[in-house]
């Protein structure tokens, strides 16, 4: 029978004993144990949702920087497109200015060279006519000497003049 | 011989019903009984028809398997170790006896020379209706004094010595690991500290979160946890054979009584309105079960009462059908030695094994037993507060 009968003794130990453990555990280890157990997993929490949202800000940050740069990548390429552009604008400017000066170079040339020969030719013809002039008169004063060939030749030169 | 079987046989009946409330352990525990009963009843005939040809102290040193595990599931007033020859190895430990004219007697156990000796005029029975309790003895004499009434016995029995072990084992480690907690604030656990942080997260979030609710749990993690704790420790410590271990604690309904009572006041004094209600005048329940015959409130009021029954009921039986079937098994080489020397050493190795499974099946139990009475504990709590719906 003791076997299912409660001693009085060990029931009187047993709650003692029992109520001073919970009271010294809660008081100096439940207390301190849990409160550090939550304060670590709120500690925990917070971490997690702070890594959730700086991770979030830095995706942020990243599709910001992705769009600059997409952006400066457009922009660049259009500058070079207007650089381009105006290079060709300058090229062509300046083969056009470049014909231009040297068809006027060369006309210019063409002129003076145009002028220098009338003039040129203009002095050959004043000379051959001043040299023809005095051959003319060296062979009338020859020819002339003599008057019968001088009236032989008014004669003839009369006679032509008749026809005429 | 005789008398002795018969009121271990009344003690078998009385746990055999005992067990009945408890689990799948319990059936094993039953089996096993039944067998060291019977053995029992066998050596006795064997002794009864010997006696005529054989010496009377024969009958004194004749194993008997019933008396072993008693002895050693059983309270005591000292800590029986071994036995050397005729001699035994004992821890002595404190009487404190309050006798009728409330005087307080206090001597060590060593006084009574295992019940050879009387000391103070009290002595330790031996024999009989009274075995293992303190009897005031007439003046002088061994003999018991029945006239006198037994003294009130709050001695540190063996029981409660290892309560007082297990409760100091007990601060020693949370203390310690409290300070672990304070000097690693904020950092992961280490050692010690990381193989009980889970149990404790254990209680908190899987039995006392879930049974209480989330509001209004953290109130009760303090008893929670020293009642896990204190069942864990002391059912653990009952499985090592040796001292301090080994003492029945949670295998003693005393000490399972008073968590019980821990567990109904508690219940009591946090329960709020719609919990009396509920059990004086159930709602949603027809009249005539209330009246004239108030079947329904008689029926809850003894659940009130039935579930801190049951609380000690289960963790005791379970603790000590745990006890019995490893000292049967062990008590088996014994008996079987008793009868052909090669038995003994044949059974000793089936025995062994068996012990060996059953311990660890053991510290199974040991968890689970904790688990169940903390889980039904804060069940209980919960229930007590629940909001009316």
């Amino acid at each position: 029978m003791d076997l299912v009968l409660p001693g009085l003794g060990l029931v009187f130990w047993m709650t003692l004993i029992f109520s001073i453990l919970l009271i010294i555990l809660k008081k100096f280890a439940w207390k301190p144990i849990m409160s550090s157990i939550k304060e670590r997993e709120q500690n925990i929490s917070a971490s997690l949702a702070m890594a959730k949202q700086t991770k979030r800000e830095m995706e942020q940050l990243k599709a910001d920087n992705e769009k600059l740069l997409v952006e400066a990548r457009n922009e660049r390429d259009a500058i070079i497109v207007e650089a381009n552009k105006t290079k060709d604008q300058i090229i062509n400017d300046a083969k056009i200015k470049a014909q231009s000066e040297a068809d006027r170079i060369v006309e210019n040339a063409r002129l003076n060279i145009e002028n220098e020969k009338r003039a040129a030719l203009s002095e050959i013809k004043t000379q051959v006519a001043e040299l023809s002039i005095e051959i003319a008169e060296k062979v009338l004063k020859a020819e002339l000497e003599d008057k019968k060939k001088q009236s032989a030749l008014v004669e003839q030169q009369l006679e032509q003049l008749n026809f005429n | 011989m005789c008398t002795i079987n018969r009121n271990n046989f009344e003690a078998n009946n009385m746990i055999l019903r005992k067990f009945w409330e408890g689990r799948s352990s319990m059936i094993t525990a039953i089996i096993l009984l039944f067998f060291i009963v019977s053995f029992q009843s066998t050596i006795a005939q064997e002794e009864i028809e010997g006696s005529h040809h054989e010496a009377e102290q024969h009958s004194e040193k004749e194993f008997n398997a019933g008396e072993l595990i008693f002895e050693h599931v059983l309270d005591a007033h000292d800590w029986h170790i071994a036995d050397i020859g005729e001699h035994p190895i004992t821890v002595p430990l404190p009487i404190i006896i309050l006798d009728e004219n409330n005087n307080l007697h206090m001597f060590m156990s060593s006084r009574f020379e295992h019940g050879h000796a009387a000391y103070d005029g009290f002595k330790l029975e031996i024999e009989g209706e009274n075995k293992g309790k303190i009897v005031p003895v007439v003046e002088g004499t061994m003999e018991t004094d029945s006239t006198r009434p037994l003294p009130y016995d709050f001695s540190i029995t063996k029981t409660v010595f290892a309560i007082m072990f297990s409760a100091l084992l007990l601060m020693l480690i949370f203390i310690t690991i409290a300070k672990s907690y304070k000097k690693r604030e904020g950092q992961a656990p280490a050692g010690l500290q990381s193989f009980l942080e889970p149990i404790i997260l254990f209680v908190r979030d899987d039995i006392a979160k879930p049974s209480i609710g989330h509001r209004k749990y953290e109130k009760y993690m303090p008893y929670l946890l020293t009642l896990f704790f204190f069942i864990l420790i002391n059912n653990l410590l009952g499985i090592v054979p040796i001292f301090p271990g080994g003492a029945n604690v949670t295998g003693n309904i005393g000490v399972t009584m008073v968590m019980a009572l821990f567990t109904f006041a508690i219940t009591s004094f946090s329960a709020n309105k719609a919990y009396w209600v509920h059990i004086i005048n159930m709602p949603g329940v027809p009249w005539w079960l209330k009246f004239p015959i108030p079947i329904m409130p008689m029926v809850e009021i003894m659940g009130v009462f039935t579930k801190p029954f049951v609380l000690m009921v289960r963790l005791f039986a379970n603790m000590l059908a745990g006890h019995i079937v490893v000292l049967g098994f062990i008590s088996m080489i014994f008996i079987f030695g008793a009868m052909n020397v090669f038995g003994g050493y044949g059974v000793s190795v089936v025995s062994v094994a068996f012990s060996v499974f059953l311990s660890l099946l053991e510290i199974l139990v040991a968890f689970i037993q904790a688990y169940v009475f903390t889980l039904l504990s804060a069940l209980y709590f919960g229930m007590a507060m629940e909001e009316s719906h």
